[in-house]
């Protein structure tokens, strides 16, 4: 072959999957969401066997770095891990050794020279994921980083959903609840405006900044409603977050009362959205407050099958991501 | 003695005296002694050729902070001076809140001798408002007035206390010295990271909306008015405060107002990616507010240029961005991001000498020389620069030691070559002739 | 580069049914076969092979499929885009006959990764194996129990198998690739 035939070789294309780290879904195009859509697909399909293992991240190491305590998502990585035959550990740190002085940077070194390729971070301040990919080779996964991001979970609720309504684009969604402190609302915020879905964010004034409605270049566009029956007219995805207890105590609420009788996913405001509309929620539940026990355990929640599909999905981004480690 | 220098063939820039013109000027036993156009007078005397360059009053920064004593980690009045001399400023006026902070006699002395054997710019002392900067008494102003501080504040904090404002702004009027606050309704802050809107909504910060600013620039214009006293604002970054700072004016209320080089010239955008050092209080704003702040001092409501040169160490800022301290080192950053603004004729060059030598030295007063302009008989303090220069920010190269800037790697336009205070050279670029 | 057919639509069908008749022949009780196409071109090689032996043996033998993606011993291999496609068995693999189907047998590490895959699932009573090509350059001791071609090659070599359900024609080629040397 000459140098001539060389040349006119087709150059590969562009990989889909350009993230080293996965920090937030702000910036994940719809093909790389349908990679982890199809890869989650296969993961399920490893959990259904009786041996629920496969070697392909043999000989990876994956440690989780939690500085706020949360059994269940670390779980859900520590299984995810082990299921891909990684190595799984866990650094407890507290929050009080963020203030105590025991540096983020020092401790994610250190996790490195242990060998980790995999860092799972969560973090009760906003960036500190993002600050830490400058000082490691390792790949970080931002397991929760203030009330900035959540990309895992988004990743995983958008998988429920499509699983039940085979395409997100042109549903309705509405997330209810403390929408200001919450990354689970913005990074499903990212995730369902990007595959197409139209996101009504609903609360108490106070917790829902305003800007968040309007026309700008940092945040995709959401309609924001405070009533919440006119918020679940027609919809077809309903998301209740979580109410931190604190919020009354900081002044932001008059009481949790109040927000109960305003803004509690009650069965008869259930029947405002579509009746196959689906009820979501990241947990743990606070039931009797800001959703009616009787939803939890009704036919429209999927909340069981978040935590189910969170496993394989997270597997799924493990796999990628270590996929993409080597190249 | 020093030989005497002559500063050559400079567009000479001197606010103070309507001059902007191509020419010379003889510096003698730390005086301005002769300027003009010609051959100057004979003598034996050192050259520093400035054609092309642009020859002005040594710079004056009202508002820095050198952390001496207490956080000489931070900086020290020595290293502090070094930066400002890179910067071009023959002046600079600390803030008090030091450790121990500057409300004593004791406190000022110390300022003031350490200086002298180590600064090599002038440093003048501010000292607190406040007894231990507490918010709670008043500080022995009469004392520390005599002892020569140039205004009292409690930077970093605001007077939050309005009696305490009130009778701050009132017994002041004594000494005919400035109350400078810093604007802040820190019960409304709390916690706060950086501006708020969509892009603290976004980053999942909790913002310091321009509310906090203008509540507090409202209630002591108010209490100006009241008492008669003189209001000196410090950093002022809001559209809303321009306004009402314009409308006391119209009034006739007294009051100076600051805006530093961050504010004037970087928008909130900087603190995209979690940079830490784009963290300073107040916090960098929009670009609507910019454009506020400009018009405020083309339209003189906001009277001069301070640094609010804020320098951390970098251990400091490497951290969770809510865990940072605010603040950003700018003394050596200062002119050339200004000249920014001269270069997208957004201000004119004349007004922005002005804002950072005539115009301070008003609010200084003649109490510690003549000092922002260069008649004959001032003090010899001189900044020689070139506007054109091009040169990228090395925070290596800082003299400060806070490194704590957005703007390292940032290329410039325009950069001090030579620095001269009381007739010596404090500074001289590579770049000098 | 010179391109050369060593199999026609004509030659595939008959090694195919070939084939078909092998494993009719050399498994007694043929009701506890399946067959398991490894993706992507065992697959409807192993549809074809059912079809044969139905048409040959009355019998309709389940097919599954396998990707052994998450078994491969070098994620390297996921090159540009790690897609994970289907894996699924119908039936329980447990005590079956499994005869494993695959378009080229090479260095033999993708069947070592399919028969991890068999055994995690379950205990076979035994893992046989089909290929259409064996091209040789075995790295581990693994063989074929039925081959449509024994075809020697050099490294230098690329042998590519085209099947008409997933690339719209029936044809084997063999063509050279340029050395590190040339060019």
């Amino acid at each position: 072959m000459t140098t001539e035939q060389i040349k006119t070789v087709a150059p590969k294309p562009a990989p889909v999957w350009q993230h080293r780290h996965i920090l937030d879904v702000d910036d994940f195009s719809r093909e790389e969401i349908e990679l982890v859509f199809n890869t989650t697909q296969a993961m399920k399909e490893v959990l259904s066997r009786p041996i629920k293992r496969v070697p392909a991240l043999r000989g990876k190491t994956l440690i989780t770095l939690f500085y706020e305590a949360s059994t269940r998502t670390r779980l859900s990585f520590e299984l995810a891990a082990k299921n891909l035959g990684a190595d799984a550990a866990n650094l407890s740190a507290t929050a009080s050794s963020v203030t105590k002085g025991e540096s983020l940077i020092d401790t994610v070194s250190t996790l490195e020279a242990l060998g980790a390729d995999i860092v799972v971070m969560r973090h009760p301040h906003s960036g500190a994921p993002d600050i830490a990919t400058h000082y490691v080779k390792a790949s970080i996964i931002n397991a929760g980083d203030g009330w900035h991001a959540h990309p895992t979970q988004a990743l995983l609720d958008l998988y429920t959903i499509q699983e039940h309504k085979s395409t997100l684009k042109g549903l309705k969604a509405v997330i209810i609840g403390d929408i200001l402190h919450s990354r689970v609302a913005r990074s499903n915020i990212w995730g369902l405006t990007t595959m197409g879905a139209d996101v009504t964010l609903c609360g108490p004034p106070t917790l829902l900044p305003d800007e968040m409605g309007k026309q700008n270049h940092h945040l995709p566009p959401t309609n924001i409603e405070h009533n919440i029956e006119r918020a679940l007219d027609g919809a077809d995805v309903v998301m209740t977050l979580r109410l931190q207890l604190e919020r009354q105590q900081s002044g932001l609420l008059p009481s949790i009362r109040e927000y109960v009788q305003l803004y509690q996913l009650t069965e008869a405001r259930l029947k405002l959205a579509k009746p196959d509309a689906l009820v979501l929620h990241p947990g743990p539940v606070n039931e009797e407050i800001e959703i009616a026990p009787a939803i939890v355990h009704g036919p429209q929640s999927v909340i069981n099958e978040q935590v189910a599909n969170g496993v394989a999905v997270r597997m799924a981004l493990l796999y990628i991501l270590a996929g993409s480690q080597k190249q | 003695m020093n030989k005497p220098l002559l500063i050559k063939d400079g567009r000479i820039i001197d606010p103070s005296q309507k001059t902007d013109e191509v020419g010379s000027l003889l510096v003698t036993e730390g005086k301005i002694s002769w300027r003009g156009k010609g051959e100057p007078p004979k003598g034996d005397y050192d050259i520093l050729d400035a054609g092309g360059l642009i020859v002005c009053p040594g710079l004056i920064d009202l508002h820095t902070h050198l952390r001496d004593p207490g956080y000489e980690e931070k900086e020290t009045i020595a290293s502090g001076s070094r930066a400002a001399a890179r910067g071009g400023f023959t002046t600079i006026c600390c803030m008090p809140n030091t450790n121990p902070p500057l409300d004593s006699q004791t406190a000022i002395e110390y300022i003031k001798s350490t200086a002298a054997a180590k600064a090599v710019v002038r440093v003048l002392p501010i000292g607190c408002i406040s007894k231990g900067r507490n918010g709670k008494e008043l500080a022995e102003m009469g004392e520390l007035a005599a002892a020569g501080v140039i205004a009292f504040s409690d930077d970093g904090e605001p007077a939050l206390n309005s009696y305490i404002m009130r009778q701050a702004l009132d017994y002041s009027r004594a000494f005919e010295l400035p109350i400078t606050d810093h604007c802040e309704d820190t019960i409304l802050t709390e916690g706060g990271q950086m501006n708020e809107g969509v892009l603290s909504a976004k980053l999942g910060l909790r913002g310091i909306p321009n509310a906090a600013e203008d509540i507090i620039v409202a209630r002591d214009l108010a209490l100006a008015e009241l008492t008669g006293g003189w209001l000196h604002i410090a950093h002022t970054t809001t559209e809303g405060a321009v306004e009402l700072i314009r409308r006391a004016k119209e009034k006739g209320i007294n009051v100076t107002a600051e805006v530093t080089p961050h504010h004037l010239t970087l928008t909130e955008e900087r603190v995209i990616g979690y940079d830490t050092n784009a963290k300073v209080n107040p916090p960098l704003r929009t670009e609507r507010d910019i454009k506020a702040l400009i018009q405020g001092l083309n339209d003189n409501i906001i009277d001069i240029i301070a640094t609010d040169h804020a320098p951390h160490t970098e251990g400091d800022k490497l951290c969770e961005f809510a865990l940072a301290p605010f603040g950003i080192s700018g003394l050596e950053t200062a002119l050339g991001s200004l000249m920014r603004l001269v270069h997208n004729q957004k201000l004119s060059l004349p007004t922005l000498i002005a804002k950072l030598t005539s115009e301070p030295s008003k609010i200084l007063g003649n109490r510690h020389g003549q000092l922002g302009t260069l008649a004959i008989g001032a003090e010899a303090d001189v900044t020689i620069f070139d506007p054109d220069l091009e040169w990228v920010v090395d925070t290596k190269d800082f003299a400060s030691k806070g490194k704590n800037t957005p703007l390292d790697g940032e290329k410039l336009k325009g950069k001090v070559i030579a620095t001269i205070y009381q007739g010596k050279t404090a500074y001289k670029d590579a770049a000098a002739k | 580069m010179p391109k050369k057919i060593i199999m026609t639509q004509e030659d595939i069908k008959r090694t195919q049914a070939r084939i078909a008749h092998e494993i009719i022949e050399r498994n007694k009780v043929v009701e506890n076969l399946i067959l398991v196409g490894i993706h992507t071109r065992g697959v409807p090689l192993a549809h074809r092979l059912a079809a044969n032996i139905e048409e040959f043996a009355g019998v309709k033998i389940p097919v599954g499929t396998l990707d052994i993606s998450l078994y491969r011993d070098d994620l390297s291999s996921l090159e540009l885009q790690p897609t994970v496609k289907n894996t699924d068995i119908p039936v329980s693999v447990d005590g079956k006959s499994i005869i494993l189907v695959d378009d080229v047998l090479y260095t033999g590490r993708s069947i070592r990764a399919a028969m991890d895959a068999l055994t995690d699932m379950g205990r076979p009573h035994l893992i046989q194996l089909a290929v259409l090509i064996d091209r040789g350059h075995r790295e581990i001791p693994i063989r074929a129990d039925y081959v449509g071609k024994n075809m020697p090659s050099s490294r230098h070599e690329d042998i590519q198998v085209k099947l008409q359900e997933s690339d719209g024609v029936d044809e084997v080629a063999i063509t050279s690739t340029p050395t590190a040397e040339e060019g």
